[in-house]
């Protein structure tokens, strides 16, 4: 009998893509990609450790791959990932400690993460140019 | 805040969440991000300036004992954080079988990561 009774459609709640991305939502997801993305860093910092305690030869190999075009690239991409993850985190640590949930201020620490994580991005590049000569 | 605080006292003196076990996984996480906070700004610092230097005087800088120390730090922080955060993820979205086969992953490649690295780190130190 308990057949017999038709199925009754569940209201579903709304998928993802119905909503428009706001800054709110597309740093939450930014700080969490940004993070696993330096997870795959992290490896590179390993090869990159053990080729140094191989030897000139295998530190060598490493370093003329960090310097062709897709080392630099690759580089770059981590060098703003680390400073989107460190400043998003930071404003992460901010809310843990109870403070700044007004919705002007929530937007302000938003901008914020965005502009200085940016501008430290282009200042380590240029930075390290310089000193590299 | 106690008065908002909806967990029972006894809850609250053990450090538990409603999940028995997830407070404490929050503060490994926000105690390990604060440490990294000093060690990650002070290895990028130190990538900028030795951007064009050769392998001796990398590992000349690599070998100072304040750099050893920072290096390790550096990665067990960064492993251990990297553990809970992809473990956070896995649980997020993973929900088949291969949910246990992932974080099992993470862990042991976590372990790995930061035991080899740490071993490079001091086979640089200690290298005559």
């Amino acid at each position: 009998m308990a057949n017999s009774t038709p199925k009754r459609l569940r209201p579903l709640s709304p998928n993802i893509q119905i909503y428009r991305p706001q800054l709110t939502s597309v740093l939450s997801i930014a700080n969490r990609i940004s993070g696993i993305v330096l997870s795959l860093y992290a490896v590179a910092l390993v090869v990159w450790l053990v080729a140094a305690a191989a030897g000139p030869h295998a530190y060598s190999t490493a370093q003329v791959f960090i310097g062709s075009w897709v080392g630099r690239i690759l580089l770059f991409g981590c060098t703003f990932c680390f400073f989107l993850h460190l400043c998003g985190s930071i404003r992460h640590l901010i809310w843990d400690a109870g403070f700044g949930f007004e919705l002007r201020t929530i937007y302000a620490s938003g901008w914020t993460v965005v502009l200085v994580s940016s501008a430290l991005t282009l200042l380590s590049w240029i930075l390290s140019m310089v000193l590299a000569g | 805040m106690n008065n908002e605080d909806m967990r029972s006292p006894l809850g609250r003196a053990l450090g538990l969440g409603s999940a028995k076990t997830g407070v404490e996984h929050w503060w490994r996480e926000r105690v390990s991000a604060l440490a990294l906070v000093p060690l990650t700004v002070w290895f990028a610092a130190s990538l900028m300036v030795h951007t064009g230097s050769d392998y001796v005087t990398f590992i000349a800088w690599l070998r100072t004992p304040l750099t050893s120390i920072l290096m390790v730090l550096l990665l067990a922080g960064v492993f251990y954080h990297t553990a809970l955060g992809l473990q956070v993820v896995i649980e997020d979205y993973v929900h088949s079988g291969l949910k246990t086969l992932a974080l099992l992953g993470v862990r042991f490649g976590c372990c790995g990561l930061a035991v080899a690295g740490i071993l490079a780190t001091l086979r640089i130190a200690f290298s005559q």
